[in-house]
């Protein structure tokens, strides 16, 4: 079997709050990285979401179970509480209904990580003020007509839509760099954010 | 324009037990003929079970006996390959109903000294995997590493785990469906009205007349390869090209290319099948609804199951489209069982789990490797 890559830090950090032998939905997988990394180490009953054919290839041959198909639409296809926790890291921006797909989240499992690039960090601020044009940063590294993502998300705005659905947080990360940064400073300073939020 | 099957010698073995089929009728001691492929270990672990698809046959690695063409897998199951006969005991079974020297419709009744024709009883995808079932307990092999099919193939991999889920570490299920739908039961129904319309079918008792239902087989045969294929397929392979001629001939003639190639495979195929195994596993593939025996609930067909699914779609398949895999895998999340699912693109429709993939085989490869 192939070992598993070093986790990018969200990721490693979202592994390292699941709690072993939870049942897990990454959305959004990947190459199943994620997934492999906490069926090895957490024993977690883990499956996954994915788009890209390819991806869902390279996780099958870690031998993870990985179904393509588009969030927007698929997740429909779930039961209710099929899960105990569900995973949704680096997608949400990428979706045509983010909003939903937080819906279905929470009906498939009472818990739910999601982590996004904050638009409202520093640098990208700084692009769209002084350059005038949709920042092009690490992790948003692709120009504004071939980006995936196509629903740019600030910390602000992520905090606003769950209030507005009355979706609670438990829990929330903000990552500058590999550093974590605090929740007050988070807006301008986190270029990752995860928040574990439940119904 | 061949009149008759030629006889062919088949590797076979006779069932030791009788096969109760699932119509009530039993076969008293039924023939399997079955093609073997790479050494079996000591712990008989490394067996890698192939279904084969309605007009397919055991030899999905070796030369067909009848057209000497290669195995129609061939480049899939070999030393080396994607299924590795090097380190896998490869197996594929004809299956019951067939004409490749299991037993069917074309095979003696004990009872009479005659072929059983029409008095062969009705089989179902159920009876063809029990038949399989019963051929391994011969061949003292309790447990498969993998069963892997496509189209009927893939019903009969499914049924496999359904069945018999101690039995299947991992199922790979191709192209295929977990029941037959309303289109395909009509596509399969022209088929058989054009060989029941032929007056040498003779109610199906032609084997000792010297005349065989050959047209109605072929228009059979024509008829259900268009659904093998697609339009883009069709336009890509033929467009509105003319058969070795300049200009239309205002005739009856195969004028264009598609018809030519539609009456060389009608033709090509009633040298090498039965008509009334035709029939027979049609039927079989008609009356396949897993979810059936559960009042249409797919998932208690496989509640809890230990079974690894891996599911597989072509994007341009009309005849088992990505809908189909979908709701197996919707089951299968329902029942709590691990599953993966991926939709392939490709121009050629049914067809392509047949042909060259290379994301196919990477895939195929890496499910049968995966925790190993």
């Amino acid at each position: 079997m192939k070992s598993a890559p070093t986790l990018r830090p969200d990721l490693a950090l979202i592994a390292a709050q699941v709690p072993t032998g939870a049942r897990v939905l990454d959305v959004g997988c990947g190459d199943g990285t994620l997934m492999a990394a906490l069926r090895d180490t957490k024993a977690t009953d883990v499956r996954g979401l994915e788009i890209d054919p390819a991806n869902v290839s390279a996780a099958m041959e870690l031998g993870l179970a990985v179904v393509q198909g588009d969030a927007d639409r698929d997740l429909a296809d779930y039961p209710d509480d099929s899960f105990d926790i569900a995973i949704l890291s680096q997608t949400l921006q990428t979706s045509h209904r983010p909003d939903r797909i937080i819906d279905q989240l929470l009906r498939i499992a009472p818990r739910a990580f999601v982590s996004f690039p904050n638009f409202a960090h520093w640098r990208v601020r700084l692009d769209l003020l002084w350059g005038g044009r949709m920042p092009v940063t690490r992790l948003l590294p692709v120009a504004w007509y071939e980006t995936p993502n196509i629903h740019h998300v600030t910390v602000s705005d992520f905090r606003d839509l769950l209030r507005g659905k009355g979706i609670g947080v438990e829990a929330a990360w903000y990552l500058s760099g590999d550093k974590p940064t605090s929740a007050a400073a988070a807006t301008w300073r986190a270029e990752h954010a995860i928040f574990l939020i439940s119904r | 324009m061949a009149t008759r099957l030629q006889p062919v010698q088949h590797n076979q073995i006779e069932l030791n037990r009788p096969l109760a089929l699932d119509s009530g009728a039993v076969l008293a001691r039924p023939t399997i003929a079955f093609e073997t492929y790479g050494p079996i270990n000591a712990a008989r672990s490394n067996v890698i079970l192939i279904c084969h698809a309605l007009t397919m046959d055991q030899y999905v690695a070796s030369t067909h006996p009848v057209t000497g063409k290669p195995g129609w897998w061939s480049k899939v199951v070999r030393p080396g390959g994607v299924i590795d006969t090097d380190r896998y005991h490869v197996i594929c079974a004809n299956v019951i109903g067939s004409c490749l020297g299991s037993s069917g419709p074309a095979s003696v009744d004990p009872a009479t000294g005659k072929p059983f024709a029409m008095a062969f009883p009705v089989v179902t995808i159920g009876d063809m995997v029990r038949a399989q079932a019963m051929l391994l307990d011969q061949l003292g092999i309790e447990r498969l590493h993998a069963v892997i099919g496509g189209s009927m193939g893939g019903m009969q991999a499914l049924a496999w785990a359904a069945h018999y889920p101690s039995r299947v570490e991992r199922a790979l299920i191709i192209a295929s469906a977990a029941r037959h739908s309303a289109q395909n039961i009509a596509f399969h129904e022209v088929g058989r009205q054009a060989i029941m319309a032929d007056p040498d079918w003779q109610g199906g008792d032609y084997y000792a007349s010297g005349r065989l239902p050959v047209k109605g087989l072929s228009v059979a045969r024509m008829a259900a390869h268009i659904t093998y294929l697609s339009e883009a397929g069709l336009t890509e392979k033929f467009g509105r090209q003319l058969q070795d001629r300049e200009v239309k001939t205002f005739g009856f003639d195969a004028d264009f290319q598609i018809e030519s190639y539609l009456r060389h495979q009608g033709i090509s195929f009633v040298d090498r099948f039965d008509a009334n195994s035709y029939l027979y596993i049609t039927r079989a593939m008609d009356y396949f609804d897993l979810a059936d025996p559960h009042g249409g609930r797919l998932a208690d067909a496989f509640r809890h199951s230990p079974v690894r699914f891996g599911l597989v779609s072509f994007d341009s398949d009309w005849l088992y489209p990505t809908a189909e895999s979908r709701r197996i895998v919707q089951a299968l999340h329902g029942a709590g069982a691990q599953a993966s699912f991926v939709e392939l693109s490709s121009p050629f429709g049914h067809d392509a789990f047949l042909l060259d993939s290379p994301e196919m085989w990477r895939l195929m490869a890496g499910f049968i490797e995966a925790g190993l």
